[in-house]
């Protein structure tokens, strides 16, 4: 066994930012008591924010308007291609326009419910209260939600919840959502306020005297390396979820802001709580390079089997409805196949597991809207799920009106991530972590329609009010000097990085690489985790990331454009990531959200939460590559919903 | 139009930059320079439609042909003199050439200028009259050039040109192939140019959306086949000898 | 499959490019045509070339960074974005050219990559509504019909992947001016930029040097969101209505 699984605990870390008294009071009181910088000076401050999708680019918009000089990065070509442009379903919000009994509270209670008493409670109510004002915000940006007859905003129920509180437009809410921050952004670019790098990636940050000062980036045209600085930096580059090489993430969102900034100093928190999506098209073969993901609607109306016999290879036509086993219907009877992600994915595994599985390789399960096409009519599924019926069939080239879809769970979003406080500051002062990038809101498991929520409240509201008084209390007078010694040791570092890649010139790809550590990560550290697994997980990645600097090939050079070397400097931070996520989830030895310990279960096969042993979160130190990392615990305290186990049965 | 960001620091503040005047926006403008093609093309077409009908007079004899040719000069007589009409007329249509025919260029050379390259793949796209509105518009340039001398000046007419009879003018050019070629030809540009051309202007002018899509295309249509088949007639009819 | 490919390579904007052949084999008609290149790219890195360079990201068909030309069609042959078309819509032998977008206002970045920040500009100079946050009203303030609402979610599906620029013959930008421009035109919370959000935009899409429109109807053809050609007229129409309003 390696050193690495050696971890000390160290002081616990506290949020030192939450302020005392009731929870609805909190963020009143918390925008009063921070300090505020004057307008007239805020233009002296420059802020960089890290990526462009639904948390950056609206963070970059809003603080541009309140008049500081916002620099931006995105590694695409644009700041519309941001990941959060693929989200369908919807956005929540504590509206009640269906005066359906949905509140700020209730909102609140479902989250850290929902987050499975693993996430803040002032945090998530913030979050409940915010939520209100995105909607108007967003309408007034032109967000052509769908709408009523009478002119008014449609609401539908999504994820299991009892109320109707999730706006949409049509299975495209995230791409709307961002292309109304994208345009506030371009606004603000017009105007001068913000400094737009394209094509531009973070490869490092610049701590200064303890505080983040600036990073170290380099234009992907030109493979330039280049340092920028300012008085704060804001990363919103999202979620970690291609460790697992196969997710619905886009090819390109990668780890390495946040993982270069958890390698300067910031705590990484619960990085193994990742939601794996029950209704994902399943792969094809090997040369699947990232798998789509369909809305869970598809739920609320088709029904989850397998055949009953393991290795029934008939057409699911030819298999009569008595040797069918509706398995979600069969153990939760009250939820059926509604019952949330995780046990909808869990129980497809299982039931894959036991050969049982449909489609190539047996892993996949059938979702069958048959019953629904007999009951509605072909017409009304059509105008309900059309959409998402032609892209599976454009996908799979299979008729999902005449035969049941196929899927699989995938990796789908990463609850963990950069620790913040109240503030959405990480340990390191001066930078702040926003949207998926950090772990706040969703606890160990993310509510359907959630995490648009949380990416816009923390760019549109949040962050442009805490961040003020970071810079009323840090006004820095003082430019960073470009020869200061941790400037020059960041570049340094940066382009030794790049060069060794580029001479290894070894015999296996970037993406052979990739591809070996996620189906790794996929086995032992994914729907289900066992001791065992993790350990042998734990042991094989220092290996994997030996064989990494040895036979790893790079062509071309460093000062192009050069997607390998791209890649090949994303994956050097998954090998490192993989390492912590399975040391994470060997030391959670609970059942809770999206992490499940097949040791931690009731006698039933449910999950088994451990409060009195876990209920805290786990904040991670780094110390150097493969040595243990030391564990800050942040305790949890649950003043307004109790926690109780779930029951889905 | 004077420009630039359109937008100013900050909420608060207020645009300073002024606009230039509608004229200029129209000309500075790849919209604006459509607009005046789409204009001046729908002039013409309307001239086309009138010069059409007066040729079928044709049909009619001699007497009503130079009759009706006669009559276009006192038009408007008495309030305006003795061939002022058919002036107002000619201004108003070489205005329109000139601001058709110069708008295309420079669009055209936009146009060409914004793919420089062109694909190794290359494949047929758009309709056949969508395809050859450049080069139709150039066929028609030249028409009208030789169309002006042939029969409205006589300098290129074949045997002695008679002012006033245009009949018999008609009936000498239609006797020459090479007239019936290039009159032929030029009008099978018309229909063509229209086709294409009269559904386009429509979608310049603002006036296409899916509803009215198929209807305009109908009355482009319409207009293409009726204006090539009444043009045509006439030098179909004097060579099968129906007009002599 | 095996399939013979003919792809274009330029190593920068500066460097004329030219196509290069190279054979396939063992291609799935299921991968999708992005997996394919994917492919040949493992095998051109092992042989010590660089690979293809493409734009590519969420290869769900959204984020509109896919861009080639495929047999001289923008996004190939089926319509959708290059991410999610799949070999099955070749045939066992085929011979297929890639090309990248081909307009002046997107010059080439590497092989098949363009710069399409020109489509950023045009946003920037108006494809906005100014809303700073916090400034808004309750969402059901301003109700608005849903004829309007449905026609401006329509518009506003445009992905930005320029498809439309690469198949018009005059490399114009109208379709995706246009788009922008009826989606925010038409609602409430748009009216008060209405005039000079089109008048602005226009001109910055001619002064990035996109062609004109004629009408030729490829680009709505080749949209793969389905962006209708009325659109553009929609937008005349709005330009037309500009012209005659803002006098200040």
């Amino acid at each position: 066994m390696s050193d690495y699984t050696n971890y000390v605990t160290g002081e616990p870390v506290v949020d030192t930012k939450a302020p005392e008294g009731p929870v609805a009071d909190r963020w009143d009181t918390r925008r009063f008591e921070a300090k505020l910088v004057n307008p007239a000076n805020r233009r002296k401050h420059t802020v960089i924010v890290v990526g462009t999708g639904l948390a950056g680019g609206s963070a970059g918009a809003t603080l541009a308007e309140q008049g500081y000089h916002v620099v931006q990065f995105c590694f695409q070509d644009s700041p519309r291609r941001a990941h959060s442009v693929a989200a369908q379903g919807g956005i929540n919000a504590a509206k009640n326009y269906r005066n359906d009994g949905d509140s700020v509270h209730r909102l609140f209670y479902d989250t850290v419910k929902g987050g499975d008493f693993r996430a803040r409670e002032p945090n998530v109510h913030r979050l409940a209260e915010i939520s209100v004002e995105i909607i108007d915000q967003c309408v007034a940006q032109g967000v052509p939600f769908a709408r009523e007859y009478g002119g008014l905003l449609d609401n539908r129920s999504f994820g299991g919840v009892q109320v109707s509180r999730t706006f949409y437009a049509r299975g495209q809410t995230g791409q709307q959502l961002l292309l109304g921050a994208y345009q506030a952004l371009s606004r603000q670019i017009a105007a001068g306020n913000v400094e737009l790098h394209p094509r531009t990636e973070m490869l490092d940050l610049i701590v200064v005297d303890g505080k983040a000062r600036g990073i170290v980036a380099r234009d992907l045209v030109t493979g330039k390396i280049d340092t920028y600085f300012a008085d704060a930096v804001v990363l919103a580059s999202g979620g970690y979820g291609n460790v697992f090489y196969l997710s619905t993430n886009a090819m390109n969102s990668n780890t390495t802001a946040i993982w270069r900034a958890h390698r300067r100093g910031a705590y990484f928190a619960n990085p193994c709580f990742t939601q794996i999506h029950p209704t994902c098209i399943p792969r094809t073969g090997d040369h699947q390079s990232k798998l789509t993901l369909m809305s869970e609607s598809l739920r609320n109306d088709g029904r989850i089997w397998v055949p009953k016999a393991k290795g029934d290879t008939r057409p699911a036509n030819e298999i009569p409805e008595e040797e069918r086993d509706y398995y979600l219907e069969r153990v939760y009877p009250a939820f059926g196949n509604l019952v949330p992600r995780d046990i909808a994915s869990r129980a497809a595994k299982n039931v894959c597991d036991e050969g049982r599985g449909v489609g190539p390789g047996g892993q996949g399960v059938y979702l069958d809207f048959a019953e629904a096409i007999q009951r509605m009519g072909r017409d009304k599924v059509e105008e309900k799920y059309g959409n998402l019926f032609d892209m599976y069939a454009q996908i799979t080239a299979e008729n999902p009106y005449e035969t049941p879809m196929r899927i699989y769970p995938a990796v789908h979003y990463t609850m963990g991530g950069l620790w913040v406080d109240y503030d959405l500051q990480t340990t390191i002062p001066g930078l702040f972590a926003i949207g998926e990038a950090n772990f706040s809101d969703h606890g160990a498991n993310r509510l359907g329609a959630s995490a648009l929520m949380q990416g816009l409240a923390d760019g549109y509201f949040v962050l442009p009010s805490t961040i003020n008084d970071y810079l009323a209390r840090n006004p820095h007078a003082e430019a960073v000097d470009a020869g200061h010694p941790a400037v020059a040791e960041a570049v340094a570092e940066t382009e030794d990085r790049l060069n060794l890649l580029l001479a290894v010139d070894g015999d296996r790809t970037p993406d052979s690489f990739h591809r070996e550590i996620g189906e790794l990560m996929w086995e032992f550290c994914g729907m289900a985790r066992t001791e065992e697994g993790l350990r042998k997980a734990l042991d094989r990645i220092p290996q994997i990331r030996e064989e990494f600097w040895r036979r790893i090939k790079v062509p071309g050079t460093g000062e192009q454009f050069n997607q390998s070397l791209e890649k090949a400097n994303r994956i050097v931070d998954y090998l490192e990531l993989a390492e912590l996520m399975c040391l994470d989830a060997l030391h959670r030895a609970e059942s809770c959200g999206g992490h499940f310990r097949e040791e931690s279960q009731t006698p039933d096969g449910e999950a088994a939460r451990r409060d009195e042993d876990f209920s805290y979160a786990a904040a991670w130190e780094f110390s150097s590559t493969g040595d243990a990392p030391v564990l800050h615990k942040e305790d949890l305290v649950f003043e307004y919903v109790h926690p109780t186990q779930r029951s889905y049965a | 139009m004077s420009r630039g960001p359109s937008v100013v620091s900050m909420a608060l503040a207020t645009r300073t930059d002024r606009r230039s005047s509608m004229t200029r926006t129209l000309w500075d403008s790849s919209v604006g320079k459509k607009t005046i093609m789409a204009v001046s093309g729908l002039i013409m077409l309307g001239y086309l439609v009138v010069h059409m009908l007066g040729n079928l007079k044709i049909f009619f004899g001699s007497d009503e042909f130079n009759h009706y040719a006669h009559w276009l000069r006192t038009l408007g007589e008495p309030f305006l003199h003795y061939e002022w009409a058919l002036w107002i007329v000619r201004v108003v249509l070489v205005a329109a050439v000139v601001l058709h025919a110069v708008s295309a260029y420079q669009l055209s050379r936009r146009d060409i200028r914004a793919r420089p390259n062109a694909y190794v793949h290359r494949k047929a796209r758009a309709s056949y009259a969508t395809r050859t509105m450049r080069w139709g518009g150039i066929i028609l340039a030249l028409f009208i050039v030789w169309h002006i001398l042939d029969l409205t000046t006589g300098t290129v007419h074949p045997g002695g040109f008679q002012a006033g009879h245009p009949y018999q003018n008609v009936l000498d050019t239609f006797s020459t192939w090479y007239g019936n070629v290039i009159y032929i030809v030029a009008v099978l540009a018309v229909g063509l140019h229209v086709q294409h051309g009269f559904w386009s202007a429509a979608q310049t002018l603002g006036v296409g959306n899916a509803t009215r899509d198929r209807m305009l295309k109908t009355v482009g249509n319409v207009l293409a086949v009726v204006l090539t088949a009444g043009f045509v007639s006439v030098p179909v009819a004097v060579m099968t000898g129906v007009v002599n | 499959m095996k399939l013979t490919l003919r792809v274009w390579r330029q190593q920068n904007a500066e460097t004329p490019g030219a196509m290069a052949t190279y054979e396939v084999d063992g291609i799935s008609p299921d991968m999708s045509f992005l997996e394919m290149l994917d492919t040949l790219n493992e095998e051109l890195i092992l042989g010590g070339d660089e690979p293809v360079a493409f734009d590519h990201d969420c290869r769900e068909g959204i984020c509109g960074a896919c861009s080639l030309v495929i047999n001289g069609d923008a996004h190939g042959p089926e319509r959708t974005t290059t991410c999610q078309l799949h070999m099955r819509s070749f045939q066992d032998g085929d011979t297929i050219d890639v090309e990248p977008w081909r307009a002046s206002a997107f010059p080439v970045v590497k092989d098949l990559v363009v710069d399409r920040s020109a489509f950023d500009r045009i946003i920037q100079s108006g494809g906005y509504i100014s809303a700073p946050t916090g400034t808004a009203p309750d969402a059901h303030a301003t109700p608005v019909p849903k004829p309007d609402a449905d026609f401006a979610f329509e518009h506003a599906e445009c992905i930005g992947c320029g498809a439309c620029v690469a198949a018009c013959p005059n490399g114009s930008a109208m379709l995706f001016t246009s788009a922008k421009v009826n989606h925010l035109n038409v609602l409430p919370q748009g009216a008060p930029e209405r005039e000079t959000r089109v008048l602005d935009m226009v001109a910055t899409m001619d002064e990035e040097g996109f062609g004109g429109c004629t009408l030729t109807g490829e680009c709505a053809t080749a949209c793969p969101k389905g962006i209708p050609l009325p659109s553009i007229a929609a937008m005349n129409k709005e330009w037309l209505r500009a012209t005659r309003k803002v006098r200040r």
